[in-house]
């Protein structure tokens, strides 16, 4: 029998990047939260510049739990998938700790693709498979929770549209914001100030990107020292704005935060009526069930549909929430792969710098542009960064200019080390009919229970950007003075990915989607969800802030509403 | 390099110097009690210790033992004799060490794979992270010098450069039978893990003396990049650091920065 604790007002399931934003305003509203994390503490020390190790080795997700949960994947339902490598990973902070940290906010676009295309371009656009859906909600309605989040977290950037005053050195093409970010961006490089002045002259619009990344003595933290290796780690100063380092301490302080370290969640409990009860852990060998009014879950878009699916009772036969079936459909990994590669002829300078100090386009993103006489809907950010590393150095690709093992390939690399770089594509990314999770039928984590198995694949919409992408992308380089370009393959099973949307969505139409516009389940009133879970669209860069935005909207949500949600 | 000269006096000059290298172990850590545990005893520190007590050192190379002059040592391009043998067997160790030189090989331009310790690093990494792939090794080392003595008769070690690369062209192109994962699988792993020997941080027993750094023109870790460090790139002079020579990132360190909240007991 699991050993019962005392009922608290809410549990969060999962203390990373949306866990623990939602802590904060939970806190700070007089609540009782108890945070379950699978991972531990990790701190500065934990963080050496140390390529082989955080780059080539994963540390430290190779001895995490989430390691032994690994998505299995294939690309059609009459395929046997395939178990990867997990690309998240366990700790207070969560993923928030080693990612890159580009935190941007969605188009406006992005919450209204059905509407915006119909009304644009007229019936036939939106792909016959797609089951994408407008949100619920607009940008105008996330607005102040992205607002709130960037100041609360520490967000570095250059505004494009202030209250509808434009400014080129920022993106020219978001929506409107209420105010300037809390910090300048990232400083510019050789090599970003190329490909910038590249862009102009072909009169697109370059900007620096936003980054949850100091720049400045924030909150106590100091700015950033450009050092790199956080690209697969954490920042030795604490520059980079974890969770662990910004929301969390602040909620501790509150004393209403009780947050229990490895503690690994294996299910939500119901009672008969469908009302959740608690969640049941294990921490070292024990079990303990944690009674609560109210569970948030915020374990990453697998461990979320996985957690629901395991979580089976007499209410809920077929998995927690999901009656209707809509548990793990409408999922997506984004289409963020499918690069371009460029060799210059001179250094690039880029062996300090890390992959936020960037310089991004959006002239081809969304519907930045006019798609009357293209074949697809959506776009791709383009970005280039800094960023270099011996090891990656040496490993570059040889633009078939040298063999790939000895003297030639010594001399080639020996010459080109600082030469090359490889762009980051994000593109629109649909859901679509049999792309789904579910549970695999034979693959098992370390304590037995299945793990997720995605089986999606990108289709013609998701190609057709890809490639349209690529020709931009290659544009941009030539004309910043690459000698060699290099296009690599298009797409076709969706992986296990950083940035995985879908499997709860939410929407207005229970029939369509697990949660509601507030991010609670239809089918399970007190059971929100916190996560790019929830996204019914992917947008065309990072996900993390608009993440955290709904994750503090649905905090603030069940602060003011307690009476109505809680049981 | 890797010749024979008179296996019999080279014998007795390890046996003879067995002592002493224990004795320079001692005394090179004593002479660096600032960093109370050395990265990696077998790298530079070690060979310092050599150079100073003006010992002459013993090293292991492709093709049997031969002694090394205390010149040989300053000039950082020879195998260090304190290197064991964690997982491989001498006999795989030969092959080994060959197959890395052929891949990133000293030449003209500079030191190769041989001079990072390519090999040694990977035979530690056999022990630890790469475990999984000992069997591979196993069964591949053995196949390629099978291939070798029939196609040349001798083992792939003692033959002709140029033979030498024919074999790992016929590896790389799939052509060697016997090997795990396959041919070309295994030409993969290898070439991988060379790689990473060669330039990795030298903690890990690869990348001695920043060979492998240097040769990128790769100029060195730094805990913060100012805007001249950055539009200096290659040309910054190098500045030949583990990151572990930062006690920060060590067991020992003691600027700890406390985990907060983390309730123990559920």
């Amino acid at each position: 029998m699991p050993r019962s604790l005392p009922k608290t007002d809410v549990v969060i399931v999962g203390m990373g990047a949306a866990g623990g934003v939602a802590a904060l305003p939970l806190t700070n509203a007089g609540l009782k939260v108890v945070g379950l994390e699978a991972g531990g503490w990790l701190n500065p020390r934990d963080f050496a510049p140390d390529e082989l190790r955080n780059n080539n080795r994963n540390w430290p997700q190779t001895i995490q739990k989430a390691a032994s949960e690994a998505p299995t994947v294939r690309a059609n339902p009459s395929e046997t998938a395939v178990q990867g490598g997990h690309p998240m990973m366990n700790a207070v902070g969560g993923t928030s700790m080693h990612y890159w940290a580009q935190s941007w906010r969605l188009n406006p676009w992005d919450f209204k693709v059905v509407s915006s295309t119909l009304s644009r371009y007229g019936r036939g656009r939106i792909p016959e498979d797609s089951t994408v859906e407008d949100w619920p909600i607009s940008y105008e309605d996330l607005e102040p929770f992205y607002d709130k989040v960037e100041y609360a977290v520490g967000v570095s950037g250059r505004a494009g549209n202030v209250q509808g005053v434009m400014n080129s050195a920022g993106n020219i093409f978001e929506g409107q914001r209420r105010r300037e970010y809390p910090m300048q961006p990232l400083r510019s490089s050789p090599f970003t100030d190329l490909m910038s002045s590249a862009a102009a002259k072909m009169k697109w619009h370059p900007f620096q990107g936003p980054a949850a990344i100091t720049t400045e003595v924030y909150d106590g933290r100091p700015p950033c020292q450009y050092h790199g290796f956080c690209n697969k780690g954490g920042c030795h100063v604490q520059a980079k704005s974890s969770t662990a380092f910004s929301t969390i301490p602040k909620a501790i302080d509150t004393g209403n935060l009780d947050l229990v370290t490895f503690a690994r969640v294996t299910e939500i409990r119901t009672d008969v009526s469908g009302k959740v009860t608690g969640v049941e852990y294990l921490k070292g060998n024990e079990v303990f069930f944690q009674p609560a009014h109210v569970v948030l879950i915020a374990s990453y878009a697998y461990e979320n549909v996985r957690l629901l699916l395991l979580s089976k009772s007499s209410a809920f036969p077929n998995g927690l929430a999901n009656n209707s079936d809509q548990v793990g459909k409408h999922y997506m990994s984004h289409h963020q792969g499918s690069p371009v590669a460029a060799l210059f002829p001179e250094d690039l300078h880029n062996w300090y710098g890390l992959p936020a100090q960037g310089v991004a386009i959006d002239d081809w993103a969304d519907d930045n542009f006019d798609h009357s006489e293209l074949d697809f809907i959506g776009g791709a950010n383009l970005w280039v960064h800094t960023d270099r590393k011996p090891i990656g150095a040496a490993k570059m690709n040889t633009f078939g200019e040298a063999p790939s093992w000895g003297k030639d390939w010594k001399a080639f690399i020996a010459r080109n080390a600082d030469r090359s770089n490889t762009s980051y594509i994000q593109k629109t990314t649909l859901p679509y009919l049999n792309n789904y999770l579910d549970l695999d039928p034979s693959v098992k984590d370390s304590i037995g229970l299945p793990v997720t198995r995605i089986t999606a694949r990108y289709r013609e919409n998701e190609l057709r950007i890809a490639a349209f992408a690529q020709d931009k992308m290659e544009e941009w380089y030539r004309a910043a003075g690459a000698t060699h370009v290099l296009r690599f393959g298009l797409g076709n099973a969706m992986g296990a990915t950083t940035h995985a949307y879908g499997g709860t969505r939410m929407g207005d139409n229970p029939d369509t989607n697990v949660a509601d516009r507030w991010g609670f389940c239809h089918e399970a009133p007190n059971l929100g969800i916190l996560g790019a879970s929830l996204m019914g669209t992917s947008g065309s860069r990072n996900p993390t802030l608009t993440v955290q935005a709904l994750a503090w909207r649905t905090a603030e949500h069940l602060a003011n509403n307690w009476r109505s949600r809680a049981v | 390099m890797g010749i024979v000269k008179g296996a019999a006096f080279t014998y007795l000059a390890i046996l003879s110097n067995c002592a002493n290298r224990d004795h320079r172990l001692k005394n090179s850590n004593k002479n660096n009690s600032s960093q109370p545990f050395p990265a990696d005893p077998s790298r530079r520190t070690l060979l310092k210790g050599a150079g100073l007590a003006g010992a002459v050192a013993v090293s292991a190379s492709s093709a049997g033992v031969v002694v090394a002059t205390e010149n040989q040592l300053r000039g950082n391009n020879f195998p260090s004799a304190l290197e064991a043998l964690e997982t491989l067997t001498a006999a795989e160790a030969e092959v080994l060490e060959a197959i890395c030189d052929c891949l990133i090989p000293s030449d003209e331009s500079g030191p190769g794979a041989k001079e990072a310790r390519a090999a040694h690093y990977i035979d530690r990494s056999l022990a630890s992270h790469n475990r999984d792939s000992r069997a591979h090794y196993l069964q591949s080392l053995m196949a390629i010098n099978e291939q070798s003595q029939k196609s040349y008769g001798a083992n792939f070690e003692q033959v002709a450069r140029d033979k030498q690369l024919t074999l790992i062209q016929a590896l790389q192109n799939d052509q060697i039978p016997g090997c795990s994962p396959s041919s070309r699988g295994f030409f993969a792993l290898v070439r991988d893990h060379t790689i990473d020997g060669t330039f990795c941080d030298p903690y890990y027993g690869g990348n001695r003396d920043f060979v492998g750094w240097d040769m990128l023109q790769y100029p060195g870790i730094r805990l913060s990049a100012s805007e001249t460090d950055v539009r200096q790139g290659s040309a910054l002079s190098p500045n030949h650091q583990s990151a572990y020579d930062n006690a920060t990132y060590t067991k020992m360190a003691t600027n700890t920065v406390k985990g907060r909240g983390g309730n123990q007991n559920a």
